[in-house]
């Protein structure tokens, strides 16, 4: 089943008329209504009507995560607060979050989207859906709601944190279809199986995001719950799930490319690559009205093709992501920056400037520790002295990034001192 | 009587505790009594040594977080309830023992290593 046959099947020239069309009204908008672009714009000497076509877009400047922050919370947005229906926000590179506002019709879009990625997993209004990402500031769990009622399925709006629960609605409400991590995904299965409930669910399909994941991964999930499990992407700046996910073929994620733009450049040229190359993907929203992004650079290395693809979709198509071009790593499903955690230490007087995370997947869901030395007058012989400072080590780093993380306070010295570029995250965790 | 105990944090790896009986060895500081308390990630290792500031001082040289605390040593007759003599003692004033280990036993006569809330009215409280 396709959602939106005309806009997902288009011929390379009416999506190329379309994509044209909007980033001409684009340019002239965010020109018009946000003062950093139009600075940006005037500082190369870009006017709107320089923009004839999408083959122009690379005359326009990037935006990254740190412009967000530069500007936080509202300097980019395009309309006045009154027009903004809904906030999320992400983890920024420090302190502060990465704040994104949308309109109604922003809303809408990303309804239209979502829909789309629950068409390709095969989900209509006839299924049961549970949606078991965090609802709240974070885009997964409202994000796959509104899609989902947006194709008139039955929505149970679990969010996280509660696996037996989850398992019990999953089996009492015949549970057709749930959208979480692929890694929670994996967990709630092994619950399934302790209960010994994996005969009684009616699931079939599932779709799955907001971390990385292997094929090898996809099939076991497919395997052990006797389901047919989808990619779906997204990130809050762009829009949140549903920027692209992969259909039936499993032959790379449909992009909704009408809405969203997407380039493929070199992450240390910034220049665009070919068809098929590797580099860091970047997007472009056409029609986002609150939060619109010029050439925002997420930092994920993909590839792109453009051809026709087996489901009759004709959206361009990016493969399985190879990684990122920054150290932001992602654990149970949210976005962590090195930097975070290094500021929430520095702000512990007891902890002396070197640390370690070492993330690790453990029966399928991520673990992260921090190991910390302490300043040599803060080394006490009482454990409750110990305690008290991990715990309050923990809370500082829980505040930061929204993780709990295990600390673990080794000796002074035992950290490894680099002496180029730090390296200060130990990933464990296997993708292959 | 209060002295100075010598404590040492070790991460619980294999060889950490031999390793700082090495710097105690080369530093030629004698070990009188020595308890070991240990968590899943870490363990306090508190040595009653006959030189004490020598021990603390090698082991930092050595890359070991050790500190100096002064702790209570309290001789007590080697018979049965001697021990909760003292413990009785210590709770009708409304102290606290944060913890304890034996040092030495001789002929009738035991001693105990403790570390309580309020060391020197402890130590007061046993003179009386």
């Amino acid at each position: 089943m396709i959602w939106n046959e005309t806009k997902e099947c288009m011929s390379r020239e009416e999506m190329q008329n379309l994509q044209s069309a909007r980033l001409r009204k684009l340019v002239d908008y965010v020109y018009h209504n946000v003062e950093f672009y139009r600075k940006k714009m005037q500082a190369i000497g870009l006017l709107p009507t320089d923009i004839k076509g999408i083959e122009d877009i690379e005359k326009l400047p990037f935006t990254t995560k740190d412009d967000l922050r530069d500007t936080y919370p509202f300097g980019l947005f395009a309309v006045p607060q009154s027009q903004i229906v809904r906030i999320h926000a992400s983890s920024g590179t420090t302190g502060k979050a990465t704040v994104v506002g949308y309109t109604r019709r922003d809303l809408d879009i990303w309804a239209e989207c979502v829909a789309r990625c629950m068409t390709m997993a095969g989900i209509g209004r006839h299924d049961v859906i549970q949606i078991a990402y965090g609802y709240g500031l974070f885009t997964g769990g409202l994000g796959a709601h509104n899609g989902a009622e947006k194709i008139g399925a039955m929505v149970v709006p679990m969010s996280t944190g509660n696996s037996k629960k989850l398992t019990t609605m999953m089996v009492d409400f015949g549970a057709t279809a749930i959208a979480c991590t692929p890694s929670y995904l994996l967990h709630i299965s092994e619950v399934l199986q302790e209960e010994g409930l994996l005969d009684k669910i009616k699931l079939k399909a599932a779709v799955c995001g907001a971390e990385p994941w292997t094929e090898k991964m996809r099939q076991e999930i497919e395997k052990r719950l006797n389901v047919h499990a989808h990619d779906i992407y997204g990130l809050s700046e762009v829009m949140g799930p549903g920027v692209a996910c992969d259909c039936e073929e499993h032959a790379g994620l449909h992009v909704c490319e009408d809405h969203f733009f997407p380039e493929i450049v070199d992450p240390k040229t910034l220049k665009g690559v070919a068809d098929g190359e590797t580099g860091e993907l970047v997007f472009t929203t056409l029609t986002k009205e609150g939060l619109p992004l010029i050439r925002y650079r997420t930092k994920d290395l993909t590839s792109i093709t453009r051809e026709k693809c087996a489901c009759g979709r004709t959206s361009a198509r990016i493969s399985r992501f190879k990684g990122r071009s920054d150290d932001m790593l992602i654990i149970r499903g949210v976005n962590v920056f090195p930097s975070q955690v290094e500021a929430a230490l520095v702000n512990v007087e007891e902890v002396a400037p070197h640390y370690m995370i070492v993330v690790d997947r453990v029966n399928n869901l991520d673990t992260m520790e921090v190991q910390v030395e302490l300043n040599s007058e803060f080394y006490t012989d009482e454990i409750r002295g110990i305690e008290r400072l991990t715990k309050k080590i923990a809370h500082a780093i829980s505040q930061a990034i929204g993780l709990n993380a295990k600390i673990t306070i080794v000796q002074p010295g035992s950290l490894k001192r680099s002496e180029g570029k730090a390296v200060h995250v130990i990933d464990k965790r296997k993708y292959d | 009587m209060i002295e100075k105990q010598l404590s040492v944090f070790i991460e619980n790896r294999t060889g950490r505790l031999g390793e700082v009986l090495q710097v105690l060895k080369d530093s030629e500081v004698n070990i009188q009594s020595l308890s070991l308390a240990d968590t899943t990630e870490y363990g306090l290792l508190r040595l009653i040594v006959d030189k004490p500031e020598i021990g603390k001082e090698r082991l930092a040289a050595a890359g070991f977080s050790s500190m100096l605390t002064d702790v209570l040593i309290v001789r007590i007759p080697h018979n049965p309830g001697g021990l909760q003599n003292i413990l009785k003692t210590v709770a009708e004033k409304n102290i606290s023992v944060e913890y304890m280990y034996g040092l030495t036993i001789t002929g009738d006569e035991a001693s105990v290593v403790m570390k309580t809330s309020d060391l020197a009215k402890a130590c007061e409280a046993f003179k009386e």
